[in-house]
């Protein structure tokens, strides 16, 4: 049998079936992997409080939610898209081409990125400008522009423990990297002055030059979540993974934090802006759902409410940096105020 | 070979051939055999050592999801906290929330610690009812709303403990480790330890794993199977109703009726070339033709089903025109002989004789799709889902997740505790797989015939 022969059977089937198919009844959610676990936390609660079905809740990654999203206007089209990041003009310009015109952006919190190690090992206090001096490729010694040549913690700095370099940090296809490369290679490429030696080098890209990784194996990409970051640390103690605030927060058991900057990370500390390294969260919500899927108006004030992403909330709880401005979010959830261009 | 030993030059040294002592060639050669068997030995080991240090993990990580430790309390299901106005109506009732059944076994709590006696240094009300599930307010609120005449009793309530209670019976957290640990402290296990002296608390058999809905990461104690159990189930429904008849009809008219042409060799080449597809090709073309060109809702076992149908049917083809194939010509052309039309020998003689074969192909195919997660990805079947699907032929269109993907989902849960859950599903999942083939054995073994 072919392949063609395969699928217009199955077609024929479908017809006769699809037509069983009832309209949709439950809130359907797509998107970043780092939302996800607060998107269940609000599902269940949900599910358990109110007379609609929970939600569904796909992980699948920032920008694949986001372009499913923008599929178009229909049941068969999801309804919000968590994301860890923020919307992108050609998302925008994909959702208006779809007839997706109307998106409601929904802050929900912060997420802190945090820098751990084995629960046995060192204790470390970083910079930004540590980070980047162990992970640049070039990275300026004696005021010149050189390879970099750091093999310990303590050649970069002498008080930092004599361990040697090795950091398992988030693949590119993650929200978290890009945060990690701004927040803290950027930053910290800044502060030890090689941002400037490069761009007096003429080099015209010094900015994505910072944030070039050296290829010797010191520097490790992983491409799968936090258990296999976790695991990885297990397995070779003198690694520094980079985690979600929540996920170290469940793991405290295993993994010793670093400071950044002296600032312990915490739920307190982020909300005060003394951690740098943190981002908002957001989930992006299509307003031509609202009055057809029944619960997606409710299940989007249930989500920003007090009882859930207050301070005091169990989104709190389970490591979101809850946002000082809720209010303001709750009251443009309740108008259903669409957002505008995007500002920069 | 005559001419060669008759010739002088051998007659004038005879090789000193005996069974008895065995020349250097000959020594060679048996070693060379015993080392090719020895390799095939190895290769054994490897395999046999590769399969146990998998089960022994899986195992000895998954076994102790199996149980699960529960508490007993007495809750007093307060009028003043549930019912103010007193008057039982159902929409005032469902007006407090989960949270407001917190206070109710805060004070359950405190009770059952005053009767088993046991002192809570270091331990606040909040903390020790901290050693229940958040999901224990959801079961009291569910029955509420279902009993909403009972309000005002005292009534004894099976909840979950906490995952880190749990763990803690289980051997996975330690007192040291509840030091460091921000969830729990050591002054709750104590607590815990005298309540599960005192009765409170205790280890039963976990039939949540089996019937309940996956839960959200703040309470792996909660999370189950049921959902995943009964998506796979439709699944494989969908996939034996569609792919079998499509599968053993087309084998039948392949083997049977096609003329052999560029055409049938053209179509043969392809069914071999679908087989080894990667699965995940058919996911695309699931979210391509069914999702957007037919618009079946997503997350929905029927579009798994039917995915997962075109993953088998090359397989069942294939096992399907081999069990044909091993039916003896003589069957088909006695049959013909006695007058038989060719439907008929088909029918009555060929498709019986083959039907063990086709059927442990057939199964086989199945155990492969009931494992398969890449192709659900697409479709939106990798996702958090807590309301079981209806009952088919509706459940069909109904999300659902599936037993691999449920294993997938909690690996890359934050709280260890998913962990031993994931290893207890995989468990279930091997059970599965095990039972569908030990079933494709026993097929073969009884109806298989040889001539």
């Amino acid at each position: 049998m072919s392949p063609i022969k395969t699928s217009v059977s199955a077609l024929a089937l479908l017809a006769i079936s699809a037509t069983a198919g009832a309209a949709r009844d439950q809130v359907q959610v797509a998107g970043s992997s780092t939302v996800l676990p607060y998107a269940a936390i609000v599902a269940e609660a949900f599910g358990e409080n109110f007379d609609f079905p929970t939600p569904v809740v796909e992980s699948g990654g920032s920008g694949a939610g986001r372009k499913k999203l923008c599929e178009g206007v229909g049941e068969n089209t999801i309804d919000i898209a968590n994301s860890s990041s923020r919307i992108k003009q050609s998302d925008i310009d994909l959702c208006a081409q779809n007839g997706v015109t109307e998106i409601q952006e929904v802050r929900i919190g912060y997420d802190g990125i945090v820098f751990a190690s084995d629960i046995n090992g060192a204790e470390f206090a970083f910079t930004p400008a540590d980070w980047h001096q162990a992970l640049a490729a070039k990275v300026v010694k004696d005021g010149a522009l050189i390879d970099n040549p750091y093999k310990n913690w303590n050649e970069i700095r002498a008080d930092l423990p004599a361990q040697p370099i090795l950091a398992f940090i988030p693949g590119t296809k993650h929200g978290t990297r890009e945060v990690f490369d701004e927040k803290v290679l950027h930053a910290g490429c800044k502060a030890d002055g090689t941002l400037e030696a490069l761009k007096a080098s003429g080099d015209e890209k010094a900015d994505k030059s910072c944030m070039a990784l050296r290829t010797d194996g010191v520097s490790v990409d992983i491409d799968g979540d936090y258990t296999e970051t976790l695991a990885r640390v297990d397995a070779n103690k003198n690694g520094i993974g980079v985690f979600g605030l929540s996920f170290y927060q469940n793991n405290t058991d295993k993994l010793r934090v670093a400071t950044m900057d002296g600032v312990v990370p915490s739920v307190e500390t982020i909300a005060k802006g003394e951690y740098p390294v943190s981002r908002p969260l957001y989930f992006y919500v299509k307003n031509a759902h609202l009055d057809v899927i029944p619960g997606l108006q409710e299940y989007i004030e249930f989500f920003v409410s007090d009882d859930m992403a207050g301070p005091d909330g169990p989104l709190a709880a389970y490591g979101l940096v809850s946002d000082p401005e809720l209010a303001k979010t709750q009251e443009m959830v309740a108008n259903r105020t669409p957002m505008g261009p995007l500002s920069n | 070979m005559t001419d060669l030993t008759a010739s002088p030059a051998n007659a004038a040294a005879p090789r000193p051939s005996s069974l008895l002592t065995l020349d250097a060639r000959t020594k060679r050669r048996n070693a060379a055999e015993a080392r090719f068997r020895m390799m095939g030995a190895i290769a054994v080991a490897i395999a046999v050592l590769a399969l146990v240090g998998l089960l022994v993990s899986i195992l000895g990580n998954g076994l102790s999801s199996f149980r699960q430790t529960h508490v007993t309390l007495e809750v007093f299901l307060d009028p003043a906290k549930l019912d103010k106005a007193g008057d039982r109506d159902p929409a005032k009732i469902a007006k407090v929330t989960t949270f407001g059944y917190a206070p109710l076994i805060q004070a359950a709590m405190q009770t059952a610690i005053e009767k088993a006696g046991a002192t809570t240094e270091g331990v606040n009300a909040k903390q020790a009812a901290g050693l229940i599930s958040d999901e224990a307010a959801a079961t009291l609120r569910r029955f509420v709303m279902a009993h909403p005449e009972r309000i005002g009793e005292t009534l004894s309530f099976p909840m979950l403990a906490n995952g880190r209670v749990d763990g803690y019976f289980k051997g996975r957290v330690t007192m040291e480790s509840a030091a460091l640990d921000r969830n729990i402290s050591p002054e709750q296990l104590q607590l815990a330890d005298k309540l599960r002296a005192a009765g409170v608390i205790e280890m039963k058999f976990n039939w949540g794993l089996f019937t309940a809905p996956d839960a959200s990461d703040t309470r792996p104690e909660a999370a189950g199977l049921g959902v995943a159990i009964l998506g796979s189930a439709y699944m494989m429904l969908i996939v034996l109703v569609l792919a079998l008849p499509i599968g053993v009809a087309a084998s039948i008219y392949l083997e049977e009726f096609a003329p052999k042409n560029r055409w049938t060799d053209l179509i043969e080449v392809n069914i071999s070339n679908l087989a080894a597809v990667p699965s995940i090709v058919f996911g695309i073309l699931g979210l391509a033709v069914f999702i957007n060109f037919v618009g079946l809702p997503q997350s929905a076992p029927i579009v798994g089903g039917l995915v997962l149908t075109l993953m088998t049917l090359p397989t069942i083809i294939i096992a399907t025109r081999a069990a044909l194939k091993a039916v003896p010509p003589s069957i088909r052309d006695a049959a013909l002989g006695v007058g038989a039309s060719k439907m008929q020998s088909i029918m009555h003689h060929v498709l019986p004789l083959a039907a063990p074969g086709i059927l442990t192909g057939t199964i086989i195919g199945l155990a492969q799709a009931l494992g398969e997660t890449a192709p659900l990805l697409l479709i939106g079947m990798v996702a958090f889902v807590r309301e079981y699907p209806g009952a088919p032929p509706e459940g069909f269109f109904d999300p659902a997740s599936a037993l691999p993907v449920q294993v997938y989902n909690w690996t890359q849960r934050g709280d260890p505790a998913f962990i031993e859950r994931a290893s207890g599903a995989i468990i279930v999942l091997l059970i599965f797989l095990m039972a569908m083939n030990i079933i494709a054995i026993i097929l073969r073994r009884r109806f298989e015939r040889r001539w």
